[in-house]
């Protein structure tokens, strides 16, 4: 518990929102909305996808106007609207969830990018703006060569990067939308070092995330919304992640895990001394017929390299897979396919999914040999294979032609694993198979899991939140630096005990 | 040093390739590798030197341009008509008339591409058949020769004659050229404008939320590729001594191929005014040196592409793939 955080009572508000409307093509995305931030409090705002989070944020950063009616209350100031350039002029800051950052540019230029903002051409000052650059990260308690490009920085790096940029200038309020989303836990433990830090020196810190249990004990208060309005506002103290999953969903969620003994099945997958020296060493494990085995580990750990490899996408150096009980060699990922093997890959949004392609056509894409006749893709077959998938996946769909980008984050997952079990896999292996999906419908990929599970599918999910594996798996691997160090069965130990390994 | 190479990776890679390119060259014929050959190199790849530091300000922000040779063909006719009216003018009227112009057509692209989110690849292809077309109508084909004399008189700024009996001059195209290359490297690299075009370029959404003036984005870099094409244009006029309306017909291909090479990424926020002028450069001397070895020029077009080919290969590859050696000397991993 931070005492810092904790703001005093009748303190006036930094940022008083009131009577925030905003409607999109006819679909209200803010209903009614108050919100309110106290300064230097490190402030938690809840919500599923599609609640209404990034608009709130897009309207306080002046990115939206809200509808006639609205005020927003900032710093002693009232205004109807903002624009980017006032909402920066005033110290509202913010780190997008993409981090709108410029790969190709230094480290320096986009820290102390906004040095070079201005309508008329003025001479650049690189020295100074290397020092603004190394004075941020300095503030940070974080040092990095500033004039490499930023491109040659990892995704964990670029985050401190587009921190340390909205600390330049006279930051008073800065929002972080879902800035843990690609971190581990170590360097969300760091990251949240640097927000205790912000908070004593008295800026307010607004955390938008549907993953809150690792910021509320920093954080004094929790605003949830749901559907456009708001739900309520709570003291963070005493809450759990649960509770917020109920004030976020409005349902309750029952936590048990479904880990079986499935031992006497049959083997469907056999990796024996599996290697590719730098990525995966010496890794064996066996996948019974409807067994989901789970894989964790932090990022890194070479899990979506050994996924890939089974997948027939990267060649190991050694050792051998027996699919069946019969040995098999994959030299490209189609005879992977052929053997039974679908993979759903960890980046949905562009390696799993055409996004303006239709719901149909991504449905189908790896499956077109099932719905020909006579030589040529028949429509009325490819209509069927949707329609059976969409019906037997429950997924809310419009049309079949409506392109895969107007879905939902849990929709779109279900097409994409829809599209492997169109292949009639024997082996499914769901790399990360919940990021990017909401809560609510994160339980509903699982029910499809486990349903594919007890047809008989062999399944490996992997995934770095352990809870995740926990819970869905009955059998979880642990990998750490290319290998298995560690073997759990979820039946015979806690939740804690295999968070305790991977996370020490 | 190390990293000195590593993150010019591009233009290093061209470097290497021109020197390996001058030596088999200079070793194969006697002509090459002499004074008098380096300069006039020099002066006739001014002209392309002008448009591809123009074309490079277009791909940094993002965008491409098919149009803008046609477009200066357009500059030379309407400058010559309008020093003809003024009765005859002089260089900086010319230059003043020529860059106005291209601006404008520069300009409308801009327009197009902003006002109805017409991709640039398709808005400048339309754009290209309009100019060469409405050209092409206008002219009914036919050439200007009695250009004013100013303009086509040779302006030699500095010559000699070398000990091997070479002659060397520097002629005014040359100077033109420099003048553009340094305005457009200090315009990309030293003004927070141009930065912006690099931020724009590199990520468009991003730049809009910091408030970047999207619209202003493409007319500053199509308005500055019109500048040089129409400057580009003149001093072509002034090199040839006439404005014939297909001249530069098919210039725009071989610019793009020169800029690329150089570096510069299509699709934005990568490119550098060095790398632009070695990959003109490249080309030119392979160009020339083909030209002094006796090779037909049918096979000219077919070298030049594997050229390109194999320069976009060496630096695209990753130098430590190539030199192994670099990767004991530290660094980053």
């Amino acid at each position: 518990m931070s005492e810092l955080a904790r703001p005093k009572s009748g303190q006036k508000p930094l940022l008083s929102l009131r009577n925030i409307n905003m409607t999109f093509g006819g679909i209200k995305a803010l209903k009614n909305v108050s919100f309110d931030v106290l300064p230097g409090e490190v402030h938690c705002l809840a919500g599923e996808n599609g609640s209404g989070k990034s608009t709130l944020i897009k309207i306080v950063t002046g990115v939206y106007r809200p509808e006639p009616g609205a005020s927003i209350d900032y710093d002693g100031q009232t205004y109807s609207h903002m624009s980017p350039v006032t909402a920066q002029a005033a110290g509202i800051k913010v780190i997008w969830q993409d981090l709108a950052l410029f790969p190709e540019m230094s480290v320096a230029e986009n820290i102390a990018f906004q040095t070079v903002l201005g309508r008329w051409p003025r001479f650049v000052n690189y020295a100074r703006m290397r020092e603004t650059a190394i004075r941020a990260l300095a503030r940070l308690g974080v040092s990095l060569d500033v004039d490499l490009p930023l491109k040659e920085y990892p995704i964990s790096q670029r985050q401190i990067v587009a921190i340390a940029r909205a600390l330049v200038g006279e930051a008073k309020l800065v929002f972080m939308d879902e800035p843990t989303a690609s971190l581990t836990q170590s360097e969300t433990d760091h990251l949240l070092d640097i927000v205790r830090t912000l908070s004593a020196s008295g800026v307010a810190v607004v955390f938008v995330s549907h993953r809150l249990a690792e910021v509320l004990d920093i954080s004094s208060r929790l605003t949830v919304l749901r559907d456009g309005a708001l739900v309520g506002v709570y003291p963070a103290t005493g809450m759990t992640q649960s509770r917020i999953t109920e004030l976020m969903t409005g349902k309750t969620f029952d936590h048990e895990t479904r880990a079986r003994d499935v031992s006497a099945n049959p083997a469907m997958l056999e990796v024996e001394k599996f290697s590719r020296p730098g990525l995966f060493e010496d890794i064996s494990f066996t996948v019974r017929r409807g067994e989901t085995l789970g894989i964790t580990g932090l990022l890194g750990a070479g899990r979506t390299e050994l996924a890939l490899s089974l997948f027939g996408m990267l060649k190991p150096r050694s050792g051998t897979i027996k699919i069946d009980g019969k040995p098999v060699r994959f030299s490209s990922n189609r005879d992977a396919i052929a053997a039974g093997v679908a993979y759903l890959s960890e980046d949905r949004l562009s390696l799993g999914l055409i996004q303006p392609q239709s719901i149909a056509d991504n449905l189908v894409i790896a499956s077109l040999d099932r719905i020909t006749s006579g030589g040529l893709l028949s429509d009325d077959r490819k209509r069927a294979l949707v329609a059976r998938w969409i019906a037997d996946l429950g997924i809310r769909i419009g049309r079949q032609g409506d392109a895969v980008s107007t879905l939902s984050g849990g929709n779109q997952q279900r097409i994409a694993i829809a599209k492997w079990l169109a292949t009639d896999p024997k082996l499914l292996i769901l790399d990360a198979p919940t990021v990017g999906v909401d809560v609510g419908a994160r339980a509903g990929i699982f029910d499809i899991i486990a349903k594919l599970a007890d047809s008989g599918l062999a399944i490996i999910l992997i995934s770095d939140e352990v809870p995740e594996v926990y819970f869905h798996a009955d059998r979880v691997l642990h990998m750490a630096e290319g290998r298995i160090v560690n073997r759990f069965t979820p039946r015979d130990c806690t939740l804690q005990d295999i968070e305790a390994a991977v996370y020490a | 040093m190390h990293r000195m190479i590593q993150s010019h990776a591009t233009e290093f890679a061209l470097l290497a390739v021109i020197i390996v390119i001058s030596l088999v060259l200079s070793l194969s014929t006697d002509s090459f590798f002499t004074p008098g050959n380096a300069f006039d190199l020099l002066n006739s790849s001014s002209v392309n030197i002008i448009f591809a530091v123009g074309l490079l300000v277009v791909l940094i922000a993002g965008g491409i341009d098919i149009s803008f040779a046609v477009a200066a063909s357009v500059v030379q006719y309407v400058t010559a008509i309008l020093l003809g009216w003024i009765g005859g003018g002089g260089w900086l009227s010319g230059l003043l008339i020529a860059g106005g112009a291209g601006v404008l057509l520069g300009a409308f692209n801009a327009f197009l591409i902003h006002k109805f989110r017409i991709i640039s690849i398709v808005a400048t292809i339309a754009t290209f058949n309009i100019y060469f077309g409405l050209l092409m109508f206008f002219t009914r084909g036919v050439s200007i020769y009695n250009l004013p004399e100013w303009l086509t008189d040779r302006v030699i700024l500095y010559e000699r004659e070398m000990t091997d009996g070479s002659w060397i001059e520097i002629t005014l195209p040359v100077l033109v050229m420099i003048i553009c290359v340094v305005a457009t490297w200090i315009f990309i690299t030293r003004t927070t404008t141009g930065r912006q075009l690099y931020a724009f370029g590199d990520n468009p959404e991003g730049a809009r939320r910091f408030g970047i003036n999207i619209g202003a984005m493409q007319f500053i870099a199509f308005g500055w590729l019109g500048l040089m094409a129409g400057i580009g244009g003149l001093i072509q006029a002034h090199y040839a001594q006439e404005v014939v309306p297909n001249a530069l017909y098919g210039r725009e291909l071989d610019v793009l191929a020169a800029v690329v090479l150089g570096g510069a990424r299509l699709g934005g926020g990568k490119g550098s005014v060095f790398g632009c002028v070695l990959g003109v450069l490249l080309i030119s001397i392979t160009q020339n040196g083909l030209n002094l070895a006796g090779v037909s020029p049918f096979a000219f077009r077919m070298i030049i592409g594997a050229i390109i080919l194999a320069a976009i290969t060496l630096s695209n590859t990753r130098l430590e793939k190539l030199l192994p050696f670099m990767r004991q000397e530290g660094g980053r991993g």
